[in-house]
């Protein structure tokens, strides 16, 4: 081949090389800023004055004295508001029976449910059971949209029956044109703002607070510690058995029929899918070793440490395989017995190497979802103590992801808290990746120097 | 041309299955420190060294000398057991320390490999601080039972291996990052620090630079007063420079010992001169 094709093939592969890394990074920026932007949002948003509310009564967060003198202030607006409705009532107490007081009626009760949606329950209403129908909006992105729906009616047009429907607003306000509810809408547009103090709010009890009322209001604790528990717990059973497993195959095991089906056997159980080990782990930990009673943490680590175990056997296997023969020798050459070159020598030079790839199986372990839904979740939990893992389920962030995209009642009203929830996984298994990285460059300064 | 046919032909004549050819030279040394008898050693199928008998002398360097692939570092690996632990290898024959054969069954090989220490063809420090590097078979050997024993075998160890001066401020950092030569006196300073009595040394500089080596050869010079020492060596020059008596290697045999200037000078065997006067090798 001469050098003029020779250079050309080069720098063809160099492109399509680079096209390929730039490709992957496309993919990677269109899935993380989406995350990130959103997510981010769960933490940092308008919050209003119900939020602030409902952080004090839930959990004693906030300064009293501000908010009671900002209730007081708010409470000045709405009960101009209120007294619009009190006086649409009475001249509604007024009217004729009939299709027109009817239809005023049936308004009229939209109106009431929008503005409790707003500024929480109405003077009038019964005590609210549900703690989501005790507070107002509490974002203030909510509230715009709530007033928006109180602005306009939402009607759909279908007098072209070959195309689509087509929506169009209609404004409340010409529906209840001539009472006295007409003035409401105006006064609402004009006076939300103070009604519900919007404040910029940094909501770091997101990340730290339980949540309420099955994710409406709160944060994602329990779902975080759920995950961290059934990781490190995973990890203490992988991660030791693992290990031991790789010493035995590299520094024990004969090459024999034996040890070659151990090994493919190992290789296999590497690619089963992951919802085979979530069954494995119903049927074996739960069913037959009867761990529990019913889902546990303890269920969901094992299950999720023996999905894991075959990498950190074959991380551990490869590092130890890249410890040079020379320091293996030089110990027994020193006299050292093997178990403590092992231990002494192999061992520590290996450790990078095994490390990383438990950090990166410890990634695993808190991502995956399958494994977890017949042995450990469950979608909405309260946070769970230390001594509880032998016998109680707990939430987690990938279980609890899917459940709030897609089975949660109120999925639309809550995607930040779903967004905010991605974010935390992912932000926890780059972390981890990140002190795999840095610990691994760590260790092996110290051991080159 | 004549050379190398007659090489051909050698060759052809020796790898065909053979009995051992005999030994020139005087086996026997007074006082012995290691007597070999008889030495066979196979890999699977393939014999590596023929029915080799040495002594090594107290207090001599032993250098041993031979074309690649010979054995000599195979022979060497036996004399501290290190043969053990490559799966397909066997040994057979007897090779007596210090009066008791160390093939016998119930040798246990741990404390002999203290005895008989052994240093590498590549400096191979652990990956641990100069200071560990040096006390770690000492402690595990139960040799050293306070810091301050450990800190004494540390210097005195260092010291004998010419390395306490260049590394006495720095004992902390890595073994790795010294330069060659000193990772190589390292590993001398970590063999002789469990007081062997006899060091193995398998082409000990052949990776190192020749001031790094000058410096090793000085040392092994010194070394000899305390310790038996056998180097295999691909230097005829580092042979005649460091050892007292040499034993040339073919193709698994033992062809010729004798004292060094003997070997060097007038060598009794055909391959012996060949090899040394450089024809082949």
């Amino acid at each position: 081949m001469d050098l003029g094709t020779r250079k050309i093939l080069d720098r063809s592969f160099t492109a399509v090389g680079v096209t390929s890394i730039l490709l992957m990074a496309m993919a990677l920026l269109v899935v993380i800023v989406p995350i990130f932007s959103n997510g981010i949002g769960a933490i940092f948003f308008k919050g209003t004055i119900e939020h602030r509310k409902l952080q004090y009564n839930e959990f004693r967060k906030g300064n009293p004295d501000v908010l009671q003198q900002q209730i007081t202030e708010t409470d000045s607006y709405r009960n101009n508001a209120f007294s619009i409705v009190e006086a649409f009532e009475a001249e509604m107490e007024g009217m004729e029976p009939g299709e027109k007081k009817k239809e005023y009626a049936s308004q009229y009760t939209s109106v009431r449910k929008i503005l409790a949606h707003l500024l929480g329950p109405l003077p009038g209403d019964m005590e609210p059971i549900l703690l989501r129908y005790q507070y107002g909006a509490t974002r203030w992105e909510k509230a715009e949209e709530a007033l928006h729906e109180l602005m306009f009616v939402t009607k759909w047009d279908y007098s072209d029956p070959t195309k689509m429907a087509t929506q169009y607003f209609v404004p409340r306000a010409d529906e209840f044109a001539g009472t006295a509810l007409a003035d409401l809408f105006p006064y609402m547009e004009n006076n939300l703002e103070k009604m519900l103090l919007p404040e910029q709010t940094f909501y770091w009890g997101f990340i730290t607070e339980r949540s309420l009322d099955a994710h409406i209001f709160g944060g994602i604790w329990a779902e975080i510690q759920g995950t961290f528990f059934l990781a490190v717990g995973a990890m203490l059973f992988a991660f030791p058995l693992g290990v031991i497993a790789a010493i035995y195959f590299t520094e024990y095991a004969k090459d024999n029929f034996f040890t070659s089906i151990l090994r493919s056997a190992n290789s296999t159980l590497a690619g089963v899918p992951s919802i085979v080990f979530g069954l494995f782990g119903l049927a074996f930990f739960i069913n037959t070793m009867k761990v529990s009673e019913s889902k546990s943490v303890l269920a969901g680590s094992l299950t999720l440490a023996i999905m894991i175990l075959p990498t950190i056997i074959r991380a551990a296997e490869e590092a130890i395989l890249a410890v040079p023969k020379t320091y293996k020798e030089a110990s027994l050459g020193l006299g050292s017995t093997k178990w403590r070159t092992i231990v002494t020598v192999i061992l520590p030079a290996a450790l990078p190497g095994i490390i990383t790839g438990g950090i990166i199986s410890l990634g695993r372990a808190a991502g995956e979802t399958a494994p977890i839904i017949f042995t450990a979740a469950v979608s909405v939990g309260a946070t769970i103590g230390l001594a509880d893992v032998f016998n109680s389920p707990t939430p987690a962030l990938s279980w609890n992801i899917y459940n709030l995209a897609s089975e949660h009642e109120a999925a639309n009203e809550i995607r930040h808290v779903q967004y905010g929830m991605v974010l935390a996984l992912i932000s926890i298994v780059l972390l981890l990746n990140l002190s795999a990285i840095l610990l691994r460059a760590r260790i092996s300064q110290k051991l080159k120097g | 041309m004549q050379d190398v046919l007659k090489k051909k032909s050698m060759e052809k004549r020796i790898l065909a299955p053979r009995d051992s050819r005999e030994t020139i030279g005087n086996i026997n040394v007074p006082n012995p420190r290691m007597v070999c008898r008889n030495v066979n050693v196979y890999y699977d199928d393939k014999q590596a060294i023929r029915n080799v008998s040495i002594d090594i002398g107290s207090n001599e360097v032993l250098a041993m000398i031979g074309p690649s692939g010979c054995g000599k570092s195979t022979f060497l690996r036996c004399l501290n057991r290190m043969n053990d632990t490559i799966e397909s290898c066997r040994v057979n024959g007897q090779i007596f320390f210090d009066g008791s054969n160390i093939y016998d069954p119930s040798v246990d090989v741990v404390p002999l490999r203290a005895q008989i220490g052994m240093v590498f063809q590549k400096p191979n420090p652990f990956p641990k601080s100069i200071y560990e590097n040096v006390s770690w078979a000492p402690i595990i050997h139960g040799l050293v039972e306070t810091k301050a024993d450990a800190d004494e075998i540390v210097e005195t160890s260092l010291h004998k291996a010419g390395l306490w001066d260049e590394v006495k401020d720095r004992l902390g950092q890595p073994g790795t990052g010294l330069s060659g030569g000193q990772q190589q006196r390292l590993c001398i300073a970590r063999a002789i620090a469990v007081s062997p009595e006899v060091i193995l040394m398998d082409e000990p500089c052949s990776a190192l630079d020749p001031i790094a080596t000058a410096k090793i050869e000085d040392l092994i010079d010194e070394l000899r007063e305390q310790y038996t020492i056998v180097i295999v060596t691909h230097s005829m020059q580092q042979a005649s420079r460091v050892s007292q008596r040499t034993a040339f290697f073919h193709l698994g045999d033992l062809i010729e010992v004798g004292s060094t200037g003997t070997v060097f000078t007038k060598p009794s065997h055909q391959l012996t001169e060949d090899y040394i006067t450089g024809r082949y090798g």
